[in-house]
């Protein structure tokens, strides 16, 4: 049972990596007033770059720095028409998400000839897994040895690069000059405007950061928790992420929490897959699977409570006269 | 920020250059002329008022001054330099600051994290913070502007807010502080306060220009005003030397009568009774809190108060679009508003309760709209204006100019959308619209809001002219000259509760002030 559990967390650990870092994205980028509904695409994209780049040249970094540039350019877009333009930021986010989803399989086609998909990664060109020092020695202690041995060791670099960025943004965001401007221009632009402070560059940075940090999450997917670029792999983990961020109340520890309660549904899910329940039976695959989002739907819509958005999310900046 | 050396011409009699010049300003917005050659000359130390009726240009002319538009052409010297202000940065690099009528405050953050923002100093914002913590302490003691540095601002009374704004602009090093319609969001006592400490701040040697259209202001607090009118400056008088009447003219180009002439109220039989409504909102705050009163025809009755303390909810659950759980409200002998009663709006016209909302633009009207659409937006299922399947919108048209023409409202296009006509006109368009189905109750809320002198006047007296004909009259306004001059009989509402009622004869401005602000003033304690 302790070690049902514990590999039960070791999962969890693992899927959350693409959802912190992407939930992470959302924060920031919307603590700045820009709705980033785009999370999928940017990953998806970077998923893609980082698989198809890692392949050719056989180096995880490369393909992970290839990705976060193909991250940024979207969030480019993204910023052009949103900030520049004053679009909607919704409409300009979801066209990311669907231009990404037949792109990069069309893109992909054209190189390898695998319907769309990646040719599956040697492990030198993948981020594996870190043995933690000691890890092995301590396996036999009782308790705290299965805790850090199985649970916290041996996961891949971009996880531990996750989790390491939490606090890091909550210092950014809380501590920083740039964080309190950026706080600033989510809750009311004018005053940032007044204070004689760009709002445009700000909103800028805030969805660079989101780029930078949905291409951490988009190869995370492709080169270190799988080994290839899959069509539509993100599967909603984008949408998931913005849900988690929501129910986290656009904070970053608690975006945190729910990350790992979503990615705990999620490692619960796949454990129960042709599993034979008692009086229920075996429960149809396509039933499980949906766990992790009838939770989503159930968490924003009972248990959340007053949510409040930063003020001016979503809302294009224009002066008036 | 660009200082080009050259020096304006000294002033007569070589004292100190002006704080603020503006020299032939010039603005355009596509083919309106916001601003045409526009001069003015502040002196330090001095309160300069500024006056005129909305769009008069008073808010482009700042707006320019403190580098949120480039002007079209014409000069601007601070202390006798001309200088070229390309954003707010530069505005406050020249000592400039301004105090918005909307005010640009962080509402989730600490006082000190809105006096800091822009001015952070280093890349870490803690020794900014505790920097700006021993400077808001020393310009507290020195101008008496106490406020907690660790407080919210949503937490914050309106007036505290106001005095966090010129905190921010104090701490930015401002020498010049432009203060747009400070007062509107304030209680009388609260507007007093704000005066001692503009007068704290002459003394100091701090310049400050003053926006508003409430001459009494002017005359109370400044040195000298400007009067602006159609985008250009029309005068220039030493405040000593010049009176309300004068300057009033002078915003409207034409004689306008400040009192409101009436008669005194002959009030009838009761015509609508609120009893003990109760109204919680969804976070369990008391909006309404045990509300009684009752208005008789020919009556106006008037409902003071600082805006936000339950004057809107009231005026919501009269008309029929928040229903109430406790309490009732009788129109005309019968239930209108009750619990389980499913509130109405539609039927509630229908049977003749007139509803001016207080904010035009978000419930009054729809502005993307024509002004003939507007004029039946709650009665469209009038069978006046409908056929067996269609609109006859020839008649809503016609019907339409009819209103334009009897309340004046300029320009007379039924097919112009509401966004185009300026917001006297429009709100001439509502109250047609109201008072034309002759209802027995009508609803006013913030009738002169956004409304320049000239349709004040109009409005005033077609409320009178209701009232003599018998109709009952709520009047909900923060501007209490409206209150006092127009209504027979005054309630003041403080969070959700009616405290007090006087006669309008017997009310004075400062009896009203205290009670708005909650503090405890029967009239025979005061007396």
């Amino acid at each position: 049972m302790f070690m049902t559990l514990i590999l039960l967390l070791d999962s969890t650990l693992r899927v959350a990596t693409p959802l912190v870092l992407a939930a992470m994205a959302g924060l920031c980028s919307e603590r700045g007033g820009v709705v980033d509904i785009g999370l999928e695409g940017k990953m998806l994209g970077a998923a893609f770059v980082s698989a198809t780049v890692a392949s050719m040249t056989g180096s995880p970094w490369l393909g992970l720095l290839t990705g976060i540039a193909a991250s940024i350019l979207l969030a480019l877009v993204h910023g052009f028409a949103s900030i520049t333009h004053n679009g909607n930021q919704v409409v300009s986010g979801m066209a990311i998400n669907i231009v990404v989803a037949g792109l990069a399989p069309t893109i992909g086609n054209a190189i390898f000839h695998m319907n769309g998909d990646t040719p599956a990664l040697s492990n030198a060109a993948r981020f594996t897994a870190i043995e933690l020092p000691g890890a092995a020695a301590l396996k036999s202690v009782p308790v705290l040895g299965p805790i850090y041995s199985e649970l916290l060791s041996g996961h891949n670099l971009l996880t531990y690069l996750a989790f390491v960025l939490v606090p890091l943004i909550s210092w950014m965001l809380y501590k920083t000059r740039f964080g309190l401007r950026l706080r600033a221009v989510g809750e009311n632009p004018e005053a940032v405007d007044t204070a004689g402070i760009s709002v445009q560059w700000l909103r800028y940075r805030a969805v660079m950061i989101a780029g930078v940090l949905c291409g951490f999450a988009g190869a995370s997917l492709s080169t270190a928790l799988g080994a290839s670029f899959i069509r539509d792999m993100t599967a909603g983990k984008g949408y998931l992420a913005l849900a988690a961020m929501i129910f986290g109340k656009w904070r970053p520890r608690t975006t945190l929490l729910a990350c790992l309660l979503f990615a705990f549904t999620d490692a619960v899910q796949a454990r129960l897959q042709g599993v034979s329940l008692p009086v229920v039976g075996e429960i149809p695959v396509q039933f499980i699977i949906m766990l992790p989002y009838v939770m989503t739907v159930f968490l924003l819509a009972g248990f959340v409570g007053r949510v409040v958005a930063p003020k001016a999310d979503g809302e294009p900046y224009v002066k008036e006269h | 920020m660009r200082h080009d050396g050259k020096h304006a011409a000294s002033p007569a009699g070589g004292g100190p250059p002006p704080a603020v010049e503006l020299v032939g300003l010039n603005k355009s917005f596509g083919p309106v002329r916001a601003n045409q050659d526009v001069c003015i000359t502040v002196q330090p130390g001095t309160v300069h008022g500024i006056v005129g009726e909305n769009g008069a240009g008073k808010s482009t002319m700042m707006a320019m001054l403190y580098g949120f538009y480039k002007a079209d052409s014409g000069s601007i010297r601070i202390n006798g330099e001309t200088v070229s202000i390309g954003s707010p940065s530069d505005a406050i690099e020249l000592g400039i600051g301004m105090v918005h009528q909307h005010f640009m405050l962080v509402e989730p953050f600490t006082v000190l994290e809105n006096v800091i923002l822009g001015v952070e100093g280093g890349g870490l914002i803690g020794t900014s913070l505790r920097r700006a913590r021993k400077e808001l302490k020393r310009l507290a003691d020195e101008y008496g502007l106490d406020v907690d540095p660790d407080a919210r601002i949503r937490d914050l009374p309106v007036g505290l807010q106001q005095r966090v704004e010129i905190l921010k602009a104090l701490y930015r090093g401002a020498q010049t502080l432009i203060l747009d319609e400070p007062t509107g969001v304030l209680t009388p006592q609260e507007a007093d306060h704000l005066f001692r400490i503009l007068d704290t701040l002459r003394a100091q040697g701090k310049t400050v220009i003053l926006i508003t259209h409430k001459l009494r202001e002017i005359m109370a607090i400044t040195d000298n005003v400007s009067v602006m009118r159609c985008g250009t400056m029309v005068a220039h008088r030493a405040t000593a030397e010049t009176s309300q009447e004068e300057l009033a003219e002078l915003m409207v180009g034409r004689t306008v009568l400040l009192r409101v002439d009436k008669q005194p109220a002959s009030p009838g039989e009761c015509v609508v009774s609120v009893n003990d409504v109760t109204l919680v909102d969804d976070t369990g705050r008391k909006r309404l809190d045990n509300v009684n009163f009752s208005i008789c025809k020919g009556e106006i009755l008037g409902i003071a108060g600082v805006s936000g303390n339950g004057q809107s909810e009231l005026l919501e659950v009269l008309s029929g679009i928040t229903p109430v759980k406790d309490g009732r409200i009788t129109f005309k002998g019968h239930d209108i508003v009750a619990p389980g009663l499913r509130a109405n709006p539609q039927e509630l016209r229908r049977q003749g309760v007139g509803h001016v909302a207080e904010d035009r633009h978000r419930m009054g009207m729809i502005m993307d709209f024509s002004a003939a659409e507007n004029t039946i937006l709650g009665y469209h299922c009038d069978p006046e204006i409908n056929g067996p399947l269609l609109m006859d919108l020839d008649r809503v048209d016609k019907r339409c100019a009819g209103y334009m023409e009897r309340f004046d409202v300029r320009p007379p296009l039924p097919h112009l959308a509401a966004s185009g006509f300026s917001g006297g006109n429009q709100q001439k368009i509502v109250l047609a619209r109201e008072m034309e189905h002759d209802p027995d109750l009508l609803l006013v809320g913030q009738p002169t809001r956004g409304v320049d002198i000239g349709a004040i006047e109009f409005i005033h007296k077609r409320l009178i002219a209701m009232r003599d004909a018998g109709k009952a009259v709520l009047l909900v306004s923060v501007e209490l000259d409206e209150i006092l001059s127009l209504a027979d009989r005054i309630l003041v509402m403080f969070d959700g509760r009616i405290v007090g009622e006087v006669s309008a004869e017997e009310a004075t401005e400062q009896q009203l002030g205290l009670m708005m602000a909650g503090i405890d003033a029967e009239p025979e304690v005061r007396a």
